[in-house]
């Protein structure tokens, strides 16, 4: 069993966390708890998808931290994404807040799914795999969350996530 | 309107950046000091510890000395090893939930070939989650999942007995960070296993026991 071989994929579960949390360091700690459980868990991987083993620990550890901490971290931005963005003109900074806000406002559920075809590049295949849900709920939930996105993006109305009836 | 190319491209943009960001100390885990360092904090964090040392506490354990085929698994290694792939699971941690006892209590009944109990936990702070059927050494093995208020699981594996269990005793066996209450009952094996300490679960133990043997 060789841990060097889940270091590669360290910059991509970064990455990942950082867009499904926003704060920085909120991200890192999802980071760090997800190797931690992968070193107890290494036992427990069999040879193949490692990418899609090491997302589904670090979904699980997503979710247990959601079940825990009640206000969302993805409320708070991250104040270096603003550095980032001043780089660029003001048009750029103004939609780096917007994709920012617009993921903000997701279900962590879509956010997940959103995240790793869109950003991952993963297959529905493997996301199914990370997530624990069939291939049709990975379809059905990237098809809203992109119709969700796109509404905030586009500044169009966004339907609440809860209708009220009449 | 953005196309779904165009919302990849806005993510890479926004988030690629972080690919190339110095890895913060606390995350660059070269391998052996990894593992070195993992070791230290286990003074600290005992579980963490035995983790890691389970893997490689595993790797000789199940092989008959001498024999140079594989006995099977002790009960107790069965059991935390069918804990810790079960008891993890969010969204799948049994087959059947705890909504359809009755069904769940006559399918693995019928399977394992006997009359099954599920014991109440209820009084110890944990609801039956379900129940799942795995495969064991001599036959289908029954798994039920409890789960306290904080998401804590225990689970009780239920599986004939093998030639290789030994004596009927109760016995505790820690694997890895699984901890194990196991006995012999005629030609049963029964073993509760949580990732909890060792009182805690001899307290829940007996109380299955008692349960099971009024």
């Amino acid at each position: 069993m060789d841990y060097e071989q889940v270091l590669p994929y360290i910059p991509n579960l970064r990455r990942y966390a950082r867009a499904l949390v926003g704060d920085r360091d909120a991200a890192d700690d999802l980071v760090q708890d997800t190797l931690e459980r992968a070193v107890r868990k290494f036992h427990l991987w069999r040879p193949g998808n490692l990418r899609a083993w090491l997302f589904s620990i670090m979904h699980n550890v997503f979710v247990n931290q959601l079940k825990s901490r009640r206000p969302s971290p993805t409320e708070e931005l991250d104040e270096n994404h603003a550095g980032l963005a001043g780089t660029g003109d003001a048009g750029a900074a103004a939609q780096v807040r917007d994709l920012e806000r617009g993921l903000a406002s997701l279900s962590p559920e879509h956010r997940e799914v959103l995240l790793m075809v869109g950003l991952e590049d993963m297959s529905y295949e493997e996301v199914s795999r990370a997530l624990g849900v069939p291939m049709g709920t990975v379809m059905s939930r990237l098809s809203r969350a992109r119709e969700r996105l796109r509404r905030h993006l586009d500044g169009e109305p966004v339907p609440a996530g809860l209708k009220v009836v009449k | 309107m953005t196309k779904d190319e165009d919302l990849s491209r806005l993510l890479h943009e926004r988030f690629d950046a972080v690919l190339v960001e110095p890895v913060p100390a606390r995350l660059q885990l070269r391998a052996p000091s990894w593992i070195a360092g993992a070791r230290a904090a286990a003074i600290l964090t005992a579980g963490i510890a035995i983790g890691l040392a389970m893997p490689f506490a595993w790797k000789g354990a199940p092989v008959a000395p001498g024999a140079g085929a594989a006995a099977p698994a002790p009960l107790s290694a069965r059991a935390a090893r069918a804990h810790l792939v079960y008891a993890a699971e969010v969204r799948h941690p049994v087959e059947v939930d705890a909504s359809q006892q009755d069904h769940l209590v006559a399918w693995l009944s019928k399977r394992l070939g006997t009359k099954l109990k599920v014991p109440v936990l209820a009084d110890e702070g944990y609801e039956l989650l379900g129940g799942r059927l795995l495969p064991g050494p001599d036959g289908p093995v029954a798994q039920f999942m409890y789960q306290e208020a904080t998401g804590r699981r225990l689970t009780l594996y239920v599986s004939a007995r093998s030639k290789s269990d030994g004596p009927t005793a109760f016995r505790f066996a820690q694997e890895g960070p699984v901890a194990v209450f196991y006995w012999i009952d005629g030609n049963w094996g029964y073993a509760l296993s949580g990732e909890i300490d060792k009182p805690a679960l001899s307290r829940i133990s007996t109380a299955v026991y008692r349960q099971l043997n009024p």
